[in-house]
């Protein structure tokens, strides 16, 4: 092999690369802020609300999590424009890693509402406590200290399949890789760095996420 | 401007290009099966340095996008002078994505099994590798089933990654007939409910034998 490596025009490129990383940071970051509210309530409604409705949720997150993500990433970018619903390449990213990670959340937490047995439930209507008070301050507080870990690393499989989004043109790290690739023609060394980049912000979030987790959940049952 | 209408023919194209979907599956189960259970194996091992470099891998590779392991082989290859072949490529890059998916998933089922058995195994004098055969894989085995198809899903779904170096199978079909139909809607509707049909009955199989072992142990199910 005599290949020279050369990663001095990678480097070069290195706010497009900063930028680029921020913009998978920030979209995974909003998908996840959308998403974990509408998985708590379609979980809950899987778990306690009316059959037809939950059925209804079974079935999304059965068509969700049997399809993949670039497919997914395709119907929302091409197939819902000509519907009638037009979108830039951002929004329609941040809309299908919504939908991707909602279907997932929902099982996610659904497993940790399981977990809360029912006599709680039944202690906080015997003292009167209405449904949505149940749900918040005995069965959803409880159920997410349950689901955190799960719900953490769902977290960092989204920041990584967020590469995906590159695919429609939408501005995150694996795009500007592309660009840059095309620019330098340094194709192994651009998605060397793109990699050690994902790998510590895999890292990073983990870190953070687990440290946060100490914090939070420090109370004892 | 449409060059064709999306009928027939185009969805018989889309299934057709679904075997590719299916060989390159395999291909990434086989490969990586095999290397995850080395991995697995090497992870319970007694030797400390073997533990902490398998840890390692299974850190990076679960660290990183399964999409840039395959552009790193992809252009990996090229610098040896080779001309890039996208299907060696992808088969490379799924097997060694999955190896460390199935170490990981196996690691939990044989460490799953009690430390006592480990002990009392090793005080009738087997050694490491006789443990494994005769007393801790016979059991884990059981419990190894429904994760490991339930990731067989993933490794399918994984496998549309292979449309963005340029092979052709069922995602990149799809793109294909897109650009020639204009009829996005029904393109990829068709292409997502051919996914459904592969992944599906597979999602099912592994929860129902994963509820199954879970009633027979008594314990709750879902949690595992």
């Amino acid at each position: 092999m005599d290949y020279q490596f050369d990663f001095g025009p990678v480097f070069a490129h290195w706010p497009e690369l900063l930028q680029g990383t921020l913009l998978t940071v920030y979209l995974t970051a909003v998908a996840t802020a959308i998403g974990l509210p509408i998985a708590a309530v379609l979980a809950a409604v899987r778990s306690y609300g009316p059959r037809l409705l939950g059925a209804i949720v079974g079935i999304y997150v059965e068509i969700i999590r049997n399809t993949p993500f670039l497919i997914q990433l395709y119907f929302a970018f091409f197939a819902l424009p000509a519907l009638g619903l037009r979108m830039t390449a951002n929004t329609a990213a941040i809309a299908a890693m919504v939908v991707n990670l909602v279907a997932y959340a929902i099982e996610i937490v659904r497993a940790g509402l399981d977990a809360i047995p029912r006599g709680q439930i039944e202690a906080g209507r015997a003292l009167g406590l209405g449904s949505l008070r149940i749900l918040r301050h005995i069965v959803l507080i409880q159920a997410l200290r349950v689901v955190y870990p799960a719900l953490a690393s769902q977290f960092v499989l989204q920041l990584l399949g967020s590469s995906l989004v590159s695919a429609i043109a939408a501005e995150e790290l694996t795009a500007v890789a592309n660009n840059i690739m095309i620019v330098t023609f340094r194709n192994f060394e651009v998605f060397g760095v793109i990699t050690v980049v994902y790998l510590a912000l895999s890292l990073l979030f983990r870190a953070l996420l687990g440290t946060i987790h100490q914090r939070m959940f420090r109370w004892t049952t | 401007m449409q060059l064709r209408d999306f009928g027939f023919n185009e969805f018989f194209f889309l299934v057709t290009a679904a075997r590719w979907t299916v060989v390159l599956s395999l291909l990434a189960f086989g490969g990586g099966g095999l290397l995850g259970l080395v991995i697995a194996l090497c992870r319970v091992s007694p030797w400390r340095s073997l533990r902490l470099f398998m840890t390692g891998y299974i850190q990076v590779m679960q660290g990183t996008p399964a999409l840039m392991q395959l552009f790193m082989i992809y252009y990996g290859i090229g610098l040896f002078g080779i001309r890039p072949d996208p299907w060696v490529a992808a088969a490379y890059a799924f097997t060694i994505s999955a190896s460390a998916f199935f170490a990981e998933i196996w690691r939990g089922c044989i460490e799953a099994i009690p430390r006592g058995q480990w002990e009392s195994a090793r005080s009738l004098g087997l050694s490491f590798p006789m443990i494994l055969r005769l007393v801790i894989l016979p059991q884990a085995f059981r419990i190894m089933i429904p994760p490991t198809i339930g990731y067989m899903v993933q490794i399918i779904k994984g496998t549309s990654l292979a449309s963005l170096v340029g092979f052709t199978e069922l995602a990149r079909a799809g793109q294909i007939i897109n650009t020639m139909t204009f009829e996005p809607a029904r393109v990829f509707g068709s292409v997502a409910l051919i996914y459904f049909v592969l992944c599906w009955p597979l999602s099912h199989l592994s929860q129902r034998l994963e509820s199954r072992i879970a009633r027979t142990r008594g314990d709750r199910p879902g949690l595992a």
